[in-house]
């Protein structure tokens, strides 16, 4: 059906975006990759003007021996697989509760949707200070009025303080996506299955999870590209403390706290390689969810 | 609000364009401390005096600290003048970054720059940052709840002392903690207090040859006892307070002592802000008897990053907001308690400043810090609460997670001090020592 | 959608999700309470903060001491110029990709996704020394592109997913018809696009309006959209909980009532081809 004509227009039209993306990713990865076999320091007056020394594979070295690597790797996977699956199992269940016919069902979907409108750095000084303060917090307030003594959420349960944060960012996101696959569910089908006798969790699991595997593929994919690089919310709560320091945060730590630049490069080029394995299995799956 | 913009712009322009060639909009960056948002609602007195116009980036400390690094040490020229503190001034005054302040107006006289101040922001000799102001940091207490305890505090108290006040004072049932002292992670804050403190345990970050010390008993002595002191009588949570969190504890009237930075002064004894403002005293920090009291030095400063196409404008603005004329412009607005303290001689030597309660104190804690000499034992380094060499930030700010790990019961002092053992060897292997 | 449903068991359905929708809003209607309060009642315990006097003194300050309207006016033009630059570079290539697809295009596809991966600290460094050169730093134009080329994937996967919704066989209609490319993308395929157009320049706009690294690090007094305004509100000395609520509501109320009044066109777009 595509002529050859047609095929050359073609590429012509997806050049510009082609071009851009490449140049966006090749510019700054030769950039990282050359900073990562350098000495750069820039406090110590390294610079580009100047030249910088060759140092090999040290700071790749530097950076794996460090007590902080595979803590941080752990940190992260930890927050991405986290977020992921309440993200995944509430927005099933908040999709499945809106998709049904109410009052006000409008409103409830902005309520229900709000969260992803406000920035990051503004829902983690909201849920840090209003909420998780142990003094002067929301939950520390309501502890206190039931005779409780306030939990320190981000120094004794700084991990899954910083989910509940970065969950309640991403819950309206997942949420949406599985309402628009719930409104394209089969009805007749889920009748039929009804009048067959199937219980209501045979029905779920054989009619409507698979209708939502698609669904459900998307928001996996698109989540961990967004929270495989999440900062803001670890930067204004812990500053990376009490066990919250992803591979993005000791990056960040390396080059702006420590300004060793080259050391840095070399953990943005872990970086870079952990979310290609996590992007290549993910991507898997998508493939073969996702029928281009 | 576009319209008055749009009309500010414009006028702004056609002065501009009219040929007043001296007349510069200067970029500033700064953090949102109290004294900063105070100077910058007297900007306009500013530009009626010169003619220049003032862009402020006003910024968290946190990202203040990572905008203005990037920004200098890439030397890109984003800025006209940035705030920034002892520790950047003395490096980047080293690497050449920042335009020196030695050709500052007779009228500004330089020299009445309190001398702690003024050699903590030199390099060589040389000035390379105004101090906006400056601290030190001093014990405040409350009076009423020290006199109930039956103890008078000392001029100059030991942590012993300060210890036995706080089991004094500390009752849970009235949410009042015998002491309120930062914990939170990052050099600036846990960290700064938690190595003056060492200080004055006789501890240091690196002996005569950069080897990191945490292995060494002083260091062990002086956090056990902080941990201890803090269990026993602190916040609960005490791990993420900072400053910010005690001065708020304080105010409310949940701390019977708070260690601190000598600003702080002036907001407990607020009494718009403060619950308690007419029942504080202040003494020296506490020492351990071996000589050494645990306060630091601290200042905020404006300096120029060299390069800047606006140096005579910015020159003019920091000569104005450092100057004799700036404090009495807010003495004369908002009262002598609420001048930007401990920067100039002249102010301490003002009879209507030292009626302020804290002048006298604040003065004598920023005379008692020795940023040469800030241990019992010699060390390499130059500052008090930091050392002020480039790698610093970096590593003080990953020690004192560790140690707020601790803080918060997630892991014992032999293995926070194990850990900052290593890490701070490693680092300082990576930067060349 | 449409089934036929007792009133007993809708109102059952209602009292929940409201119950639900309540609880996820009550951070955000929180901060919206708290700026009418005074910093020393924000601190106080919930039910005395609801019933201390309301002010309007927060949003005084607040205005006075930072330019609200500069700010605003930089994250509009920031959201919606990287979308609608990247939109006019991503239409021609998702058509390209849903309507002439070859073997590549789904690889080309996910490798757009997969330079979204890149770390934004890890490159800072690199993006700002090369801003530097091209003189880019705090100019709204550097911050459209980086912001548009950070979008770029997503929009051109949406897109893509409702171009390749919209039948073929109209098009070949169209062309056998003589109508020109040109015409064919103005007049036949454009406006069927125009939902799916939609729910991508909202989800973008409100990407590009959130997004708070690039924006806070290249941009100093000229170019800095309210993430920055945000930025000096967090944590200063003393009391400053309804000051923070106050700048907070300023920051996300624009976005918030713009998704307000496109909840559907949201709810209805946003299915990256998860829905057949």
């Amino acid at each position: 059906m595509a002529t050859q004509h047609s095929r050359s227009a073609a590429r012509l039209m997806m050049a510009p975006a082609v071009v851009l993306l490449l140049g966006w990713m090749l510019v700054p990865l030769t950039m990282t990759l050359y900073f990562s076999f350098k000495k750069y320091l820039p406090m110590r007056g390294d610079s580009l003007a100047n030249g910088l020394d060759w140092v090999g594979f040290a700071n790749y070295a530097r950076f794996v021996t460090s007590s902080s690597f595979w803590p941080s790797v752990y940190a992260t996977l930890v927050i991405v697989g986290g977020v992921l699956v309440i993200t995944l199992i509430l927005g099933i269940f908040l999709a499945l509760l809106l998709d049904q016919p109410m009052w006000g069902q409008g409103v409830v979907r902005i309520l229900v949707i709000a969260p992803f409108f406000a920035m990051p750095t503004v829902s983690a000084l909201v849920w840090k200070n209003m909420f998780m303060d142990p003094v002067n917090g929301f939950f520390a307030h309501v502890w206190r009025g039931v005779g409780a003594e306030p939990i320190e959420w981000l120094s004794q349960a700084s991990l899954p303080s910083l989910i509940l944060i970065v969950s309640w960012q991403w819950l309206p996101f997942a949420t949406l996506i599985l309402l628009t696959a719930f409104q394209s569910l089969d009805q007749e089908q889920l009748e039929a299955a009804e009048m067959d006798g199937a219980r209501w969790p045979q029905r779920f699991v054989f009619i409507v999870l698979p209708h939502l595997s698609r669904a459900i593929t998307v928001v996996l994919l698109i989540q961990t590209i967004f929270l495989l690089s999440i900062f803001a919310e670890i930067f204004v709560t812990t500053q990376g403390s009490f066990g919250t320091k992803t591979l993005t945060y000791l990056i960040y730590q390396r080059v702006l706290e420590s300004q060793n630049v080259g050391l840095g490069s070399a953990g943005g080029v872990y970086a870079i390689i952990l979310a290609n394995i996590v992007a290549i299995f993910l991507m898997r799956i998508v493939g073969k969810n996702l029928d281009a | 609000m576009f319209l008055k913009n749009a009309l500010r712009a414009a006028v702004a322009l056609s002065l501009t364009a009219a040929g007043s060639a001296h007349a510069e909009t200067i970029t500033i960056a700064t953090v949102n401390n109290g004294d900063m948002i105070r100077m910058q609602g007297y900007t306009n007195d500013f530009t009626a005096k010169t003619g220049h116009e003032v862009e402020w980036v006003t910024l968290e400390e946190n990202v203040l600290r990572q905008r203005v690094t990037t920004d200098i040490s890439t030397k890109g020229g984003q800025f006209d003048i940035m705030t920034i503190g002892m520790y950047e001034t003395p490096i980047w005054g080293a690497n050449g970054w920042l335009v020196p302040l030695n050709d500052l107006s007779a009228e500004y006289d330089v020299d009445d720059i309190l001398p702690a101040m003024r050699g903590g922001l030199s390099h060589d000799g040389t000035l390379y940052a105004a101090p906006f102001y400056g601290e030190s940091s001093m014990i405040m207490y409350r009076t009423d709840l020290m006199e109930k305890a039956g103890l008078e505090m000392p001029a100059a108290p030991t942590w012993e002392f300060i210890r036995e006040a706080a089991a004094a004072m500390d009752d849970p049932e009235s949410d009042t903690n015998g002491v309120c002292l930062r914990g939170k992670a990052g050099w600036g804050e846990g960290g700064a207090f938690i190595t003056v403190t060492a200080n004055s345990f006789g501890a240091r970050w690196f002996d005569e040859d950069w080897r990191a010390q945490f292995d060494q008993p002083e260091w062990k002595a002086a956090l056990t006892f902080f941990v201890n002191l803090m269990n026993d009588y602190g916040p609960q949570g005490y791990a993420t307070n900072g400053f910010n969190e005690n001065l708020s504890l304080f105010q409310q009237g949940k701390c019977g002592m708070w260690i601190d930075a000598t600003v702080a002064a002036s907001f407990v004894t607020n009494p718009d802000d403060s619950t308690v403002a007419d029942k504080v005293g202040f003494a020296l920090a506490p020492d351990n008897g071996l000589g050494k009291r645990s306060n630091w030095l601290w200042a905020w400063a404006l300096a120029i990053p060299a390069g800047t196409q606006k140096e005579a404008a910015a020159k003019q603005f920091i000569e104005w907001a450092t100057s004799k004329g700036y404090i009495e412009l807010v003495a004369a607005n908002e009262g002598w308690a609420n001048v930007p303290p401990g920067a100039r001689t002249s102010l301490y030597e003002n009879p209507e400043y030292q009626a302020v309660p804290f002048a006298q104190m604040t003065l004598d804690s920023i005379n008692a810090a020795d940023p040469n000499n800030p241990t019992v034992k010699p060390v390499p380094y130059v500052g008090i609460q930091f050392v002020a060499i480039p790698e610093f930030a970096g590593i003080a700010t990953e020690v004192s997670q560790e140690f707020s790990a601790v803080y918060a019961g997630q892991q014992t002092v032999e293995e926070a001090l194990a850990k900052a053992q290593a890490l701070t060897t490693d680092a300082m292997e990576a930067a060349g020592y | 959608m449409a089934r036929a449903v007792t009133a007993r068991q809708k109102t059952i359905n209602s009292i929940a999700a409201w119950a639900v929708g309540l609880l996820i809003f009550f951070p955000i209607l929180w901060i919206i309470v708290m700026s009418f309060k005074t910093e020393g009642d924000a601190i106080k315990a919930p039910l005395e903060v609801l019933t201390a006097p309301w002010t309007l003194e927060n949003y005084g300050v607040v205005q006075e001491r930072s330019d609200y309207s500069r700010h605003f006016v930089n994250s509009v033009i920031l959201a919606f110029g990287s979308t609608l630059l990247g939109l006019l570079i991503a239409v021609p290539a998702a058509w390209a990709m849903a309507f002439v697809p070859s073997k590549r295009t789904k690889d080309i596809l996910l490798w757009m996704l997969s330079t979204k991966m890149l770390p934004a600290v890890g490159v800072l460094y690199p993006i700002y020394l090369l801003f530097i050169q091209l003189g880019l730093l705090d100019s709204r134009a550097g911050l459209v592109v980086v912001l548009m080329l950070i979008n770029l994937p997503i929009i051109v996967w949406m897109l893509y997913t409702y171009f390749k919704e919209i039948p073929g066989e109209i098009l070949e209609a169209a062309r056998m018809d003589g109508a020109t490319l040109h015409e064919e993308i103005l007049y036949v395929l454009t406006p069927m696009a125009i939902p799916g157009m939609a729910s991508t320049v909202l989800l973008n706009v409100i990407l590009a309006w959130n997004e708070a690294f690039w924006t806070l690090n290249l941009t100093a007094a000229k170019a800095a959209p309210l993430t920055a305004f945000i930025a000096s509100y967090s944590s200063p000395e003393g009391l400053f909980y309804a000051k923070l609520s106050a700048a907070s509501t300023m920051a996300i109320a624009p976005i918030l009532i713009m998704g307000w009044f496109s909840q559907k066109q949201l709810v209805r777009g946003l299915t990256f081809g998860a829905v057949k």
